[in-house]
């Protein structure tokens, strides 16, 4: 398995997983957590100084000052392994997983900000109200395969073929990537765009071999694909490492550009006949 | 502490909780993009010390009209209207230069340094109206791959120069003969990292194969894409790297063609 891996990777462009980075030393001591409470209405920061050991990440801190100063904290978690994509938050101005951010990883000379994600309304303390990507994934065209290959109703794909979308489909939805996008989070054009997240989401269904169905128009009207200017910033933070950018978004963007921006390439499908995807 | 405004509300320009240096990137993107265009401006205008023995500066090439041996079709043509500057870089620079403004690793980058559309990942930004990629004027970076086309064009020109500069005027005998100087090994690096530029560019990724779903069953077009997309994924750093040796290699030429500089023949 591990031998195919690599190859795979190589084609499709994903990167490899690698160990983040620890600048600081292991921690020890104590630190100081500047953490966001409030509501709707609004809020403040509240600082909190709680004991830190080795191996610490920003979630065990914050669920330490939940169990031992503020009992009232809300903070939604579930697995603690970087999968569920619960526990996102910012944390020193960087959106982030609590669960896999390391204290090592920041400085904790000077207090720590933890924050709910941005682009989200709060709920209470660090939980947003992450509901609208749910509303927004109800409006994509949804998967429809050609019809079944073989009599007993399965169908043949090639392994090359599906390497492709397999990297889309790491995406744990965290929501992370649509708490930096500026489109979102600083212009909150929730109703004209969908968000990295849900470009990501179209991509695996739009390049999936099976799939006929055609989103291409909807991408440019009802959802925006035009409004990304390719900052990247989807890409940096998303803690599955997927090529956002790089795989998703520009592919999709391309393939409006086919459609509604190329004559000559229009013009060239014609007479030779080009293959469809 | 004091109060903090609900967090859907717009933030102030350069607003953040970042802690790192992030205003460093835009920065540098901003001064080494500016010091390359104004370089490639001026330079572009001098309109002599272009050529130097079989070398061509790559700002200059085609040179389509002009007084040097390469030019295509001869001297400044008459119709050339008096009033206005004549340059051979002039007829044929907007298009690689386009190719560049069009490119998206560079729309995100000048977007960030010299529009702050954001500033940075996660920092404020100074207006609040947005309209992006979606109309005009931006929506006319869609055109993109049509300056990849003429970019491919200017990529087997380029590759022609390096031939050129292989061979040497030998006054004693009259006759060109085979040779390698450091001027050359410059024309050929610059091609080679043009071309990973432009042969990893995502529009040619995206037509050389990306437009299809299965990819199985087509050998070479899978390879072709295989290999764009092995070049895209370091797409950033060929776009700097050849940036600095187009304009490297202009500079080496000027500098050889004033006297400045000699060019030193390994063969």
């Amino acid at each position: 398995m591990t031998d195919t891996l690599k190859p795979d990777l190589a084609e499709t462009g994903a990167v490899e997983e690698t160990e983040p980075p620890r600048p600081h030393a292991e921690p020890q001591g104590s630190a100081t957590f500047r953490v966001w409470r409030g509501d709707r209405s609004g809020g403040r920061f509240v600082d909190y100084r709680t004991a830190v050991s080795p191996g610490m990440v920003v979630l065990d801190a914050v669920h330490q000052i939940q169990a031992e100063q503020a009992n009232d904290l809300a903070v939604r978690w579930n697995c603690k392994a970087g999968k569920c994509g619960s526990c996102s938050a910012e944390v020193n101005g960087q959106p982030k997983l609590m669960c896999m951010t390391r204290l090592s990883e920041l400085p904790l000379d000077q207090p720590v900000t933890v924050e709910p994600m941005r682009s989200f309304p709060p709920i209470k303390d660090l939980v947003t109200d992450v509901s609208w990507n749910f509303r927004v994934k109800t409006r994509i065209a949804p998967f429809t395969p050609r019809p079944p290959d073989a009599p007993d109703g399965t169908w043949r794909i090639a392994q090359s073929d599906v390497d492709r979308v397999q990297e889309f489909r790491k995406c744990i939805e965290c929501f992370l990537c649509q708490d930096v996008c500026h489109v979102l989070r600083d212009h909150h054009l929730h109703e004209e765009f969908i968000g990295p997240r849900f470009l990501v989401y179209v991509a695996a269904l739009e390049m999936h071999p099976l799939d006929t169905g055609d989103r291409v128009e909807a991408l440019r009207r009802a959802h925006g694909i035009g409004y990304c200017n390719i900052t990247k910033c989807c890409t940096k933070v998303c803690p599955e490492h997927i090529t956002i950018t790089d795989n998703a978004i520009i592919p999709l963007k391309e393939r409006v550009v086919d459609q509604f921006f190329d004559p000559l390439g229009k013009l060239l499908k014609v007479f030779s006949r080009r293959e469809q995807p | 502490m004091a109060d903090v405004p609900h967090p859907l509300t717009r933030r102030r320009f350069g607003a953040t909780m970042r802690r790192d240096a992030w205003w460093l990137q835009p920065a540098l993107v901003f001064v080494l993009l500016s010091s390359f265009i104004v370089y490639a401006t001026w330079a572009a205008f001098q309109g002599a010390h272009y050529t130097f023995g079989p070398y061509l500066s790559p700002f200059y090439s085609p040179e389509l009209f002009g007084s040097s041996p390469h030019a295509w079709f001869g001297p400044k043509p008459a119709w050339w209207p008096r009033w206005l500057v004549f340059s051979p870089a002039l007829l044929i620079l907007p298009f690689p230069g386009l190719f560049r403004v069009t490119c998206y690793y560079y729309r995100g980058a000048y977007y960030k340094a010299f529009w702050a559309d954001p500033p940075a990942c996660s920092v404020g930004e100074p207006r609040a109206r947005y309209r992006g990629e979606a109309s005009f004027p931006l929506i006319v970076q869609n055109i993109h791959r049509y300056f990849l086309y003429i970019a491919l064009f200017f990529l087997v020109v380029l590759l022609s120069d390096v031939w050129k500069a292989l061979w040497f005027f030998d006054s004693a005998t009259g006759r060109a003969t085979f040779g390698i100087g450091v001027g050359t090994l410059v024309l050929a690096v610059n091609v080679v990292l043009l071309g990973g530029y432009t042969l990893g560019c995502h529009s040619m990724r995206h037509v050389i194969g990306g437009y299809l779903d299965r990819l199985s069953g087509r050998p070479v077009r899978r390879r072709l894409y295989a290999c764009s997309s092995c070049l895209n994924r370091a797409h950033m750093r060929w776009a700097w790297c050849s940036l600095f040796s187009v304009a490297f290699a202009d500079l080496y030429i000027r500098l050889c063609s004033m006297g400045v500089w000699t060019d030193w023949r390994i063969l």
